[in-house]
């Protein structure tokens, strides 16, 4: 018997499958022909012989790769904090800054006096612990200053006093250390040579980034999954009151929480500093806005989306330009690299919203 | 009869009167843009609008020290001192530029600029100063369109009363790409500029060039100026396979190109060159940096090229900046801002009236006087003015860094002039 | 000494922030500027200026909300003392580190230049303690001003503020008042005020405030408590239009090139307002919007711009622009309708550097010019005057007003609108504003075009105003600048966009622009991110507030207060049954 009710459509829901998603379509699609047709033009391209070579390829690949792994250590911070407090910490990128510049000063002095290069690992290492620690002593006094009393703030005020905050430091950085770029001594030792890996050549501080990034990923997975304080974590980022009805010191876990996550960015600033020696009060500024895109792009609250989105984001905007946008025919593209990152963020947003990996938030953050 | 001729009497008597009134002791005239007074014991009032804020103040900073420093050589015109008050910031910027200008301008006891250094900051500032009936002269603006491309055609923003002792960007493109076509033989050059108007005029007018002489330009590309990332613009470069890279770019972004095309496949054998901007101690103490390039404007002026104003040589203005500052100039302008100054405070000299105990400076014959200069002896060398204000004496040379030590002394290590004034 | 932990905390903040001021340079290089002859100069206020408060502060004790502070002389005096001589205690360790040390090859401001002005001119090791006892004696008299009644301490921050007003502000106060006899009598030659003429006018502001402050209050609150049409408010709006006319004449070039520059960011502000204050969506790419007026007009009205060059005039360019500007709101927009707040912010910025990448690269440069920007933009042609540009600010700065007047007229009326209630609801939740039939995809558009639109204006006249645009005045830096000017002078009040505008503008200088206190240029950024954060600590609704975010912003504190007053009512009761 057939049923006398007719099947409505949900109220409204209907009629508003129109433009709006009419236009994100039309973007999705103009965005693969555009990518599709820009790859078929390089390939053409490199199959003519022209353009980058196969071991050309291979090292931007590779270089791109270990810019990608330290957008994503500095992502963890994001994505942590976003995933514990609900707002993006805009003064994250300058946490990785100033570990990066306070150990320009450990550099310079072990360099001067010869310890650089006499005894490359130590050296790097003590230059690691103090921008480690800079970098945590900055995230958890901006947190205790300026993140705490707004705790209960509606979720734009602390999301703008972030952006305070990273202007204060950025400035402030310049004010103590002065505007111009500072230069970290050449990498000592084996970092400075190329080591051949697998038959690859491999720059010795490339090569210390990838293993430093894979060790801090896997020493921070055991972190967050395997201890007390990992688990009191996980449980603030799920709800906060509850966790502090359970027992959980919720303020202590926060501090945590920003503190591991400066300690991630120190890492990745004193990498960064091996790698491309010139830092500077604002070099914090893009690879931060970066880092965050990566965190988006692999789910936000999720920490192996934040490092995959980083590699990604990596490879988007250091092999994109010269992939998709030369195929295309486009001059100067290396000029458009930064525009390719946001690029990317945009159309993550528009094709898979949540992430890659899914995103993980707060009973409080769920939409 | 009587009473006819004393009434003539009378006549001229009133009209030697009025004219004794009027005359006031002197001639002086004012032509069709006004003039100043200087009155007893006041100053002459000049400016200097130079990039002072932090981020660009090593342009400018050496700029307006050099003015200090030819105004003091100078000393008084008839009995006046020469000031330029404080010293106005144009933040290399067009914004900046203007605003500076209209504070300038504002003040109508002022009667040069020595400014601009950035070519941005000029083309704002210049229509507002030019309409006041100011001169400006700069001391490292180099951009074409400030003047002329050298073709008897003014350019679009050129404006009366605009000089430069800068050379034209012109020129040092068509001195580099000379350089490398014929001096170094090469046919294949990959050009990288930073989104700067001066870096990226620069390579324009290297491309120009370089293209007329039959030679090929690779790629023309560009970075951001705080990139340090420079994996991918490598990688295009040494897919273009080059056999020079000029990158006349600053340090924040040139360090870390030098320093990274090293590893960088397929850019072993390409021959690295760059320009002014780079020829700072920041850069040339890379070790990388050594056997590279570097075009710019002349710095070795000898001791032949003395300021004919105040008799000094460029060797002993360093010392006189040395050691009033304590250090040596952060950009290789210093002597086309002193030779700018020394160059109006002359002309303010040749033009100004005096009357008793004040100085009259006609606006119009100032601006004659400047335009008609020519074999003026700077430290720069034989200046003489071209009908759009380009005074400079456009020498580039090319040097090859040799010695990561002493900077100045690698500066000596010229391996090409381009004096197309012969 | 009450609190005593407490105390020696703001001793150690203090501390920390005079080492702080010296550090990066801003004592030496403010001293240069001298503000009463021949010994208050400006580094010294600035860096004293913090122990000072730190002495209130410490007089005050640890803020509870059921005490009343007290005031009381001797305790307060010690506290301030104390925490006073903590602090420099602390700054004088940091001087004579940076003695012992050098360090300028690390940290270029800290110098000998400037351990000689710490130790005001006695060097180390005296000028150490000389520094220990100022800064005990500062904090001391932060104290002491902490204890006097009400009037007193409104006479001193009259008196205080107006003598550092006339002193810093020398140049306007020559610029308006241009009677140079008065101007050299209390003016020293180098600059500075004459130390009898900042008594004087000390005295007078303590006096005047004394005498016509419960006037003046009256007056505010007669004002506020009006009605929207009443005579007073009328009048009052006569009053201002009527110097807003007439004022651009009677100031010189400078200060009319100033306003100009602060009016282009009440416009961007105004726009900003709608986007972030009204609808609730933080759009940190706004600065875009600006680029797109600008080159816009660039493009059609110059005749050099390559390729495009259709040369029409700036009238006729300026709907078009308007319509490229909404165009670009609605592609801004419809991506990031769905989008969480967080989100959108980053993504807008994105928007925003790409637009700034496209218009300087090279593969756009047949259309934008690239590097060398758009340049020879011709004026605004107004009748009878030909075209006007920056070279003649008194007569460009009334285009400007008219904009403005616009911009403030669309969003007065788009705030009272039906829109304006939907952005509302919006920004309250939107969730529960979609349940009532509310369609926030129309409204965010909305907000998004409008608020485009209103930044093409400012960048029109930007373009018309400089005659050559260079991608660097397009920045994310100018779009968080906009940003603070809203936060800090009032988000989603139009009073407000203009006092942020003109006071952060005006006297500490814009992105690309100077402002009165141009020695402030170095240090602009660093206060911008202070103020950012300590406003939106203290106080989040801004300087000038909508009635309406005041209530959002402390809708806890003041149902906190009226329990208060609950409570005491009830003690009182309580009081009354004992007895």
């Amino acid at each position: 018997m057939t049923s006398t009710a007719t099947k409505l459509p949900p109220s409204g829901r209907r009629f508003r499958f129109n433009w709006v998603d009419g236009f994100l379509w039309f973007v999705r699609i103009a965005a693969l022909i555009t990518i599709v047709v820009g790859i078929t033009g390089s390939v053409q391209n490199f199959m003519a012989g022209e353009g980058l070579s196969a071991t050309q390829w291979r090292d931007l690949l590779i270089s791109s790769t270990s810019t990608g792994l330290m957008y994503g250590m500095i992502a963890l911070g994001y994505s942590m904090v976003y995933g514990v407090l609900g707002f993006i910490n805009f003064a994250h990128g300058e946490v990785f800054m100033a570990g990066s510049m306070v150990g320009f000063i450990g550099a310079t002095l072990l360099f001067d006096s010869g310890f650089w290069d006499s005894n490359p690992f130590a050296a790097v290492f003590i230059v690691l612990v103090i921008s480690m620690i800079t970098s945590t002593i900055v995230a958890v006094l901006v947190e205790r200053i300026a993140y705490r009393p707004l705790r209960n703030a509606p979720r734009l005020i602390p999301l703008i006093t972030s952006i305070g905050v990273s202007f204060f430091l950025q400035y402030a950085f310049a004010g103590l250390f002065g505007f111009s770029t500072r230069s970290y001594p050449p990498a000592p030792g084996a970092l400075g040579e190329e080591i051949i890996i697998f038959g690859i050549p491999i720059q010795g501080t490339k090569l210390l980034v990838f293993v430093v990034a894979i060790a801090s990923m896997i020493g921070l997975w055991y972190f967050v999954s395997r201890t007390k304080a990992g688990r009191a974590m996980r449980a603030v980022a799920e709800d906060k009151e509850i966790a502090g009805l359970m027992g959980i010191d919720v303020d202590k876990t926060i501090v945590l929480t920003f503190a591991v996550g400066g300690a991630m960015a120190g890492v990745a600033g004193l990498l960064w500093a091996l790698l491309f020696r010139v830092v500077d009060n604002l070099m914090g500024f893009l690879p931060g806005l970066k880092a965050f895109t990566a965190a988006v792009l692999g789910g936000i609250g999720n920490l192996p989306g934040a490092m995959l989105g980083g590699v990604l984001l990596g490879l988007f905007e250091g092999v994109g330009p010269l992939l998709v946008l030369d195929g295309l025919g486009i001059p100067a593209v290396s000029q458009l690299k930064d525009a390719v990152a946001f690029a990317a963020l945009f159309l993550v947003l528009i094709f898979r919203p949540s992430g890659l990996l899914g995103e993980r938030l707060g009973s409080e953050d769920r939409a | 009869m009587k009473k006819t001729s004393m009434r003539l009497v009378a006549a001229l008597g009133a009209l030697a009167l009025v004219a004794a009134a009027c005359g006031g002791g002197t001639d002086f005239e004012e032509g069709a843009l006004g003039s100043v007074t200087v009155e007893a014991g006041e100053d002459i009032q000049i400016r200097s609008l130079q990039a002072l804020s932090a981020g660009v103040e090593f342009l400018g900073v050496p700029n307006q020290r050099a003015v200090e420093l030819a105004i003091t050589d100078f000393g008084a015109i008839e009995g006046h001192s020469v000031t330029i008050g404080t010293g106005l910031d144009d933040i290399c910027s067009a914004e900046g530029g203007a605003q500076a200008a209209q504070t300038i301008v504002s003040d109508e006891a002022v009667v040069g600029v020595i400014g601009t250094s950035c070519s941005g900051a000029a083309q704002a500032a210049m229509p507002l100063i030019s309409d006041a009936g100011l001169v400006m002269i700069s001391s490292s603006n180099t951009s074409s369109v400030l003047t002329s491309a050298l073709d008897g055609v003014a350019q679009s923003d050129w404006h009366e009363g605009y000089y430069r002792t800068a050379h034209n960007d012109a020129f040092q493109g068509a001195a580099a790409a000379t350089f490398v076509s014929e001096n170094l033989g090469l046919t294949r050059v990959a050009l990288i500029h930073d989104g700067d108007p001066y870096t990226n005029g620069l390579t324009k007018a290297f491309e120009k060039n370089f293209t007329e002489m039959g030679g090929t330009i690779t790629v023309h590309t560009a970075v951001a100026p705080d990139d340090v990332d420079m994996g991918p613009v490598l990688a295009e470069v040494a897919a273009s396979d080059p056999e020079l890279l000029f990158f006349p770019i600053f340090p924040p972004a040139g360090i870390p190109l030098l320093q990274q095309s090293a590893s960088v496949d397929g850019m072993e054998n390409v021959v690295m060159m760059g320009a002014d901007g780079l020829s700072v101690e920041d850069f040339m103490g890379l070790p990388e940096s050594e056997g590279m390039y570097f075009s710019g404007p002349n710095t070795q002026f000898g001791p032949e090229n003395k300021n004919e104003a105040t008799g000094k040589t460029g060797e002993e203005f360093l010392a006189a900046y040395e050691a009033a500052y304590g250090e040596a100039p952060s950009a290789d302008f210093w002597a086309h801002s002193y030779d700018a100054t020394t160059m109006l405070l002359t002309a303010i000299a040749e033009v100004g009236v005096v009357d008793g105990d004040k100085l009259h400076i006609d606006r119009l014959a100032l601006r004659e006087a400047l335009s008609a200069t020519s074999g003026f002896g700077g430290i720069i060398g034989s200046i003489t003015c071209d009908e759009f204000g380009d005074c400079g004496v456009p020498i580039i040379s090319v040097f090859q860094h040799n010695n990561l030590d002493d900077i100045l002394a690698s500066k000596t290590n010229i391996q090409f002039t381009y004096d197309p004034t012969g | 000494m009450r609190n005593s932990p407490y105390t020696r905390m703001l001793g150690l903040i203090s501390g920390v922030v005079m080492s702080f001021i010296a550090a990066i340079g801003m004592v030496e290089n403010f001293n240069k500027r001298v503000l009463i002859e021949p010994f208050v100069t400006m580094g010294y206020v600035v860096v004293l200026a913090v122990p000072v408060l730190i002495g209130i502060l410490a007089a005050r004790g640890k803020p509870s909300p059921l005490e009343e502070p007290a005031r009381d002389t001797g305790p307060n005096l010690a506290s301030g003392l104390v925490a006073g001589l903590i602090g420099g205690l602390i700054t004088s360790v940091f001087v004579a580190l940076v003695d012992t040390f050098d360090m300028t090859e690390f940290f270029p401001s800290m110098r000998p230049a400037m351990v000689e002005e710490m130790t005001f001119g006695f060097g180390v090791p005296a000028g150490l303690l000389v520094l220990i006892a100022v800064s005990g004696v500062a904090g001391a008299l932060g104290g002491l001003i902490f204890a006097q009644s009400d009037a007193i301490r409104q006479g001193i921050t009259q008196a205080v503020a107006w003598v550092l007003g006339v002193a810093l502000f020398e140049a306007v106060v020559a610029d308006i008042f241009e009677i140079d006899f008065l101007l050299d009598l209390i003016y020293a030659k180098n600059g500075g005020l004459q130390p009898w003429a900042a008594v004087i006018i000390g005295a007078l502001a303590w006096w005047l405030s004394a005498r016509y402050r419960g006037t003046a209050k009256q007056f505010a609150f007669t004002v506020r408590d009006s009605e929207p049409k009443s005579r007073i408010r009328r009048s009052l709006i006569g009053i201002a239009i009527l110097a807003v006319i007439v004022l651009p004449l009677l100031l010189g070039g400078i200060v009319n090139e100033l306003l100009i520059n602060v009016s282009f960011f009440i416009l961007m502000g105004l726009g900003l307002n709608i986007v972030v204050g009204y609808a609730g969506l933080l759009d940190l790419g706004y600065v875009a919007f600006f680029a797109v007026g600008a080159y816009g007009t660039g493009v059609l009205t110059s005749s050099f711009s390559p390729t495009i060059n259709p040369g029409l005039s700036w009238w006729f360019a300026l709907p078009i622009v308007m319509g490229l500007a909404a165009l670009a709101g609605l592609l801004v927009g419809t991506p990031v309708l769905r989008m969480r707040g967080d989100y959108l912010a980053i993504v807008t910025l994105g928007f925003g550097e790409i637009v700034r990448i496209l218009l300087l690269s090279d593969w756009l440069t047949p259309y934008f010019g690239g590097a060398q920007g758009v340049r020879q933009i011709p004026g605004i042609p107004v009748p009878f005057l030909g075209e006007v540009s920056g070279t003649r600010p008194e007569l460009f700065i009334y285009l400007t007003m008219i904009f403005v007047f616009v911009a403030g007229y669309i969003a007065y009326r788009s705030q009272n609108s039906r829109v304006g209630r939907s952005w509302a609801a919006m920004r309250e939740d939107e969730d529960v504003a979609e349940a009532t039939g509310i369609s926030t995809v129309q409204a965010k558009l909305l907000a998004f075009i409008t608020g485009a639109i209103v930044a093409s204006f400012a960048g029109a006249l930007f373009a018309a105003k400089v005659g050559v645009i260079f991608t660097n005045s397009f920045k994310v830096l100018t779009s968080i600048i906009i940003l603070v000017v809203v936060i800090v002078g009032g988000m989603g009040s139009i009073p407000g966009v203009a006092v942020g505008a003109f006071v952060l503008i005006g006297i500490l200088g814009g992105p690309t622009s100077q402002g009165l206190l141009f020695e402030f240029a170095e240090y602009k950024l660093l206060i911008y991110g202070a103020l950012l954060v300590f406003m939106m600590l203290k106080r989040p609704e801004g300087l000038w507030p909508s009635v309406r975010r005041s209530r959002e912003l402390h809708g806890d504190e003041l149902s906190q207060d009226a329990w208060l007053d609950k409570a005491g009512e009830f003690k009182e009761d309580d009081a009354e049954v004992a007895t």
